[in-house]
């Protein structure tokens, strides 16, 4: 079992700006790169405090938005490639579907991956929504896109007598030969996102590692999906709970009223970043033409479940319904193990628990605090916890 | 219809002289009253570009270069000769990638507050980003009377909103980026050398009427003329101007 510290570099003293809305259109005028400065580096000592206490690492990256300063993941990631000791390093993911030239991505993160010794998890994503305003690439597409450009940096990572040709429908290399190749082989592990079982279950044929979130308990479903596509590229056999990735917002204390104060203000990165202007989150053909029709005739997916099959609407549900729909793991750390294993029993399996410890305007404090709790008290339990066996995938 | 293997949506009515009518990126409505007004002097041909409204969409279609050659195979495929082309908007913009490559079967060009050209500085926005405000707002912007754009999609078919979202998915398709233009367009239009009229609404604030002005500059010969209480849309807002000033123009301008 790992566990994965994860924060957005959140910019939150732009959270109460007049203008209204956090991502792409909020002036750069409402950051103070001296308060920038401050957060960045206190949020990388968060992360080699991570590192020391024996969690791995998750750094993600969005653009034009308060929500998240890593407009570029792999800034982050590089210094956590050189400063962090011996954490896995996660990027989650890295947004190639709106991502003009893939080698460049290949080229760093092969870096990554040498300058870590091998410790770069992969993860590809084709991006958010309101991220094809900001890089102008075109939504409609976006999956082709994202699979070529994955296809070309497999190539790139698993090709030793290069160069090699690539004429696409998307990129054109004709010289294309990575330099460094990267230290794992044959190339660093890779992940991916999903709400959609049919991509759940693409992303269980090729074996990659599924990263899952906001669902609670719907998601295994999606998981199902996943064994599903596993078994028919690997001989039946199920795929182990390593493969199974899940992100939920985290806060831990000494006592319930502390964690759940704590939890309030982690919470405030659910309640902000859907804080778009609409015609951001919807861009043409990013969802299906169905999907889209669906949601201009007023229909919302429904997406987070309680065990009791209670929808909850992440961005104004309480603490409470955050964790009983497993959004959120929170309590005493006797109490997030309980939820933690509760839900992995549920799932199947899940090997990697992706948490986001800090976010929003929870203080360096609380989150050093919840760090090494969550690493002295909880980690230790579930390295030993016996993980469930999917014995059956049939009722998927 | 179908054209080279693609199937196309095609509205047709009308006799006498084949007039080609190429319909905005907000798509085409089969009982729309200038389909009628126009049928009343020529053989109106007024399909759903491939991608939009119920044409299939060819995987490799991701240009108007592309839709314009599948234009010229279509009017070769039917054998029309002495075309009337009318364009507005994003198919105005179709209208002049076709004329730039062949006029060989057109006799008059019609472009009504078209797009396809870049005119201003590279840091001056010529075009309104229709991706980036809400519908009510766009509305406002592309009518002179936007009540004449309100629609209740709850209350409407699924298939009609379908088509809704499909066009809109289109129009960027085609027109995301470049933003609604070809930058090799606006040096190519001195080769268009058949009488050209450009119809404006006046009422537009998607695109501004030196916008059209500048397009007209770059076509030799090309007339400008605007039509009062009409947006971008004018041959929803104003049919009846809309087909008065084209054939007054055919009519009185021969080839």
């Amino acid at each position: 079992m790992r566990v994965y510290h994860f924060s957005e570099h959140p910019y939150p003293n732009a959270w109460d700006d007049p203008h209204g809305y956090l991502r792409v259109d909020l002036p750069n005028r409402a950051l103070d790169p001296k308060i920038a400065a401050d957060l960045f580096h206190r949020y990388h000592d968060e992360y080699l405090l991570a590192d020391e206490l024996g969690l791995d690492l998750m750094l993600n990256e969005h653009h034009q938005t308060a929500t998240c300063m890593n407009a570029t993941s792999i800034v982050s990631l590089s210094i956590m490639a050189r400063q962090s000791k011996r954490a896995r390093i996660l990027i989650l993911g890295y947004p190639i579907g709106h991502r003009s030239d893939p080698m460049r991505a290949a080229e760093e993160l092969a870096m990554i991956d040498v300058i870590s010794r091998g410790r770069l998890e992969m993860g590809f994503v084709k991006g958010v929504p309101y991220e094809f305003a900001p890089s102008n690439a075109n939504p409609v597409g976006v999956m082709d896109r994202f699979w070529e450009a994955h296809d070309l940096i497999i190539k790139a990572m698993t090709t030793h007598d290069g160069p090699f040709n690539w004429e696409g429908e998307h990129f054109h290399y004709r010289q294309a030969n990575l330099w460094p190749r990267p230290w794992q082989q044959p190339h660093p592990p890779v992940w991916s996102t999903t709400a959609s079982k049919s991509n759940a279950r693409v992303l269980g044929e090729r074996g990659y590692v599924i990263a899952v979130l906001g669902s609670g308990y719907n998601t295994r479903m999606l998981y199902d999906s996943y064994r599903e596509g596993y078994a028919s590229t690997h001989n039946g056999a199920l795929p182990g709970p390593d493969r199974f990735a899940y992100l939920a917002l985290f806060a831990t204390a000494h006592n319930e009223t502390e964690a759940r104060q704590r939890g309030e203000l982690v919470a405030g990165y659910l309640r902000t970043g859907a804080n778009v202007y609409p015609p951001f989150k919807s861009p043409p053909g990013y969802f299906s033409v169905d999907d889209t029709a669906r949601l201009m005739r007023g229909f919302t997916p429904e997406r987070s479940f309680t065990k009791d099959r209670r929808v909850v609407d992440m961005r104004t549900a309480s603490v409470q319904d955050l964790i009983d729909s497993v959004l959120m793991v929170c309590g005493t750390p006797d109490q997030c193990y309980q939820q933690i294993t509760e839900f992995i029993e549920y799932t199947g399996g899940l090997g990697n628990l992706l948490i986001m410890a800090q976010a929003g305007f929870l203080t360096h404090a609380d989150t050093v605090d919840s760090l090494t709790l969550m690493a002295k008290e909880i980690l230790p339990r579930l390295k030993e916890y016996k993980q469930p066996v999917a014995a059956a995938i049939a009722a998927a | 219809m179908t054209v080279n293997g693609i199937g196309l949506e095609v509205v047709e009515k009308g006799r006498g002289r084949p007039l080609l009518f190429l319909h905005p990126g907000i798509g085409l409505d089969p009982n729309a009253p200038v389909i009628d007004k126009l049928a009343e002097q020529a053989r109106v041909i007024a399909p759903s570009h491939p991608g939009f409204g119920n044409s299939e969409q060819p995987k490799a279609f991701t240009t108007v270069d592309d839709l314009a050659y599948f234009y010229l195979d279509l009017l070769e495929e039917l054998d029309l000769k002495d075309i009337v082309l009318v364009g507005v908007s994003f198919g105005g913009w179709i209208a002049a990638e076709i004329a730039v490559k062949s006029t060989a079967r057109l006799s008059h060009l019609v472009l009504a507050n078209a797009v396809g050209i870049k005119v201003g500085a590279r840091d001056t926005r010529d075009i309104v980003d229709i991706f980036a405000i809400t519908e009510p707002e766009l509305n406002k912007l592309a009518y002179f009377d936007p009540k004449l754009a309100e629609r209740d999609y709850k209350a409407m078919a699924e298939a009609d909103v379908r088509v809704i979202a499909r066009n809109r998915e289109a129009s960027a398709r085609y027109g995301w980026s470049p933003y609604m233009h070809d930058p090799k367009l606006k040096s190519r239009l001195h080769r268009i050398r058949i009488p050209t009229l450009f119809l404006w609404g006046g009422a537009d604030r998607i695109l501004s009427e030196d916008y059209g002005r500048a397009y007209c500059a770059a076509i030799p010969g090309a007339h400008f003329e605007t039509i009062a209480r009409a947006g971008h849309y004018p041959h929803i807002e104003a049919p009846d101007a809309f087909a008065r000033a084209i054939f007054a123009f055919t009519q009185g301008q021969a080839k």
